[in-house]
């Protein structure tokens, strides 16, 4: 291994739970107020996962108040304090772009309807 | 200590800060080194030391008068040899002595010379940043580069006016690097920031002349 590889590898995180497009997650991102660090939680679908080492990054759609709200996070960034995989889904493509013009009924995903129940299945899986 | 190293530019990658900043790192492979000779005061009129690159496999093919140079420290023959000058109080290094990576340290800022990347014929718009015109509307004046001078006075192009021509393949320094890793066992260092040439080529890390805080 070369030393850029070290130099890379040594970044990576290997306490991220496994997530693919589709699957609603919940993202626990550090968030430093002067002196104080809380955690605020974005939570939403995963419509792109873009992997190369550690610049992967991957973007997290939401509704926020209507509006279709988007983040992307670096996958090994270390403001990222947790990961949870809220709803497993089934999409038949790696990029959900399509997502972006559809809400409501249709903007639904296979294998990740709301409802509680599903909503408890194991978030740290 | 040698205030400088020799390196080879491994590569550009990405690290992360504990705040989740994300900073623009190049990889140098640096040293180890060894000290091939000795330029003093007394003979030579300046205190340096010439250091050659070790690397495996070494150059194939090394003419007789160089074969006698790196014989001479005790060294076996190197691709890359460069002068690093020496500060007062350093007089003790000798030829055959071994120059590491490892007297850099973290956050420490550093010079970084290398060969820039050749460019070949170019332009004005990469060589000199000119503006050029506008692509359409009927400009007809595209990637011209516009007026260069007066006319019947001076009736000459003066000297120095930018022009087309070629670009790179420059000895170019990068000055206050900050260092982001020091790799002892990988004979590594990792760069803040952007360093000349190519992946591959060779480079001459520095202390830096004038530290930025």
């Amino acid at each position: 291994m070369t030393a850029l590889e070290k130099v890379e590898q040594s970044q990576l995180r290997k306490d991220l739970p496994a997530f693919r497009p589709g699957d609603t997650v919940r993202v626990h991102v550090k968030i430093k107020e002067g002196e104080k660090e809380r955690i605020q939680v974005f939570e939403g679908v995963v419509i792109r996962l873009r992997r190369g080492s550690n610049h992967s990054t991957f973007t997290v759609r939401k509704l926020s108040f209507g509006q279709g709200v988007e983040r992307i996070f670096p996958l090994h960034s270390p403001i990222i304090d947790k990961i949870e995989v809220v709803r497993p889904g089934r999409v038949r493509r790696a990029k959900l772009y399509y997502l972006r013009g559809l809400r409501g009924k249709a903007a639904r995903i296979r294998g990740a309807q709301t409802g509680e129940q599903s909503r408890s299945a194991s978030p740290n899986a | 200590m040698v205030d400088g190293i020799l390196g080879k530019k491994l590569g550009m990658t990405q690290v992360f800060r504990e705040n989740g900043d994300l900073l623009a790192a190049t990889v140098l492979k640096a040293g180890p080194c060894v000290v091939i000779q000795r330029k003093t005061t007394a003979k030579d009129g300046y205190e340096a030391v010439q250091l050659a690159l070790v690397e495996v496999p070494g150059p194939k093919h090394v003419n007789k008068a160089l074969e006698g140079h790196f014989k001479k420290a005790g060294a076996n023959p190197a691709r890359f040899l460069r002068e690093v000058r020496l500060t007062s109080g350093e007089e003790s290094i000798k030829p055959g002595d071994k120059v590491l990576v490892d007297q850099f340290k973290v956050d420490q800022r550093v010079d970084v010379t290398g060969v820039s990347k050749g460019r070949g014929f170019a332009g004005f718009h990469k060589r000199h940043h000119f503006g050029g015109g506008a692509a359409s509307h009927g400009s007809m004046f595209h990637r011209a580069p516009g007026s260069i001078g007066a006319s019947a006075f001076p009736s000459r192009v003066l000297p120095g006016m930018k022009a087309a021509g070629h670009m790179g393949t420059d000895r170019v320094t990068v000055r206050n690097l900050r260092i982001l890793q020091v790799l002892p066992e990988e004979n590594a260092l990792v760069v803040e920031g952007a360093v000349p040439g190519p992946d591959g080529g060779y480079v001459v890390v520095r202390k830096a002349k004038a530290p930025h805080p």
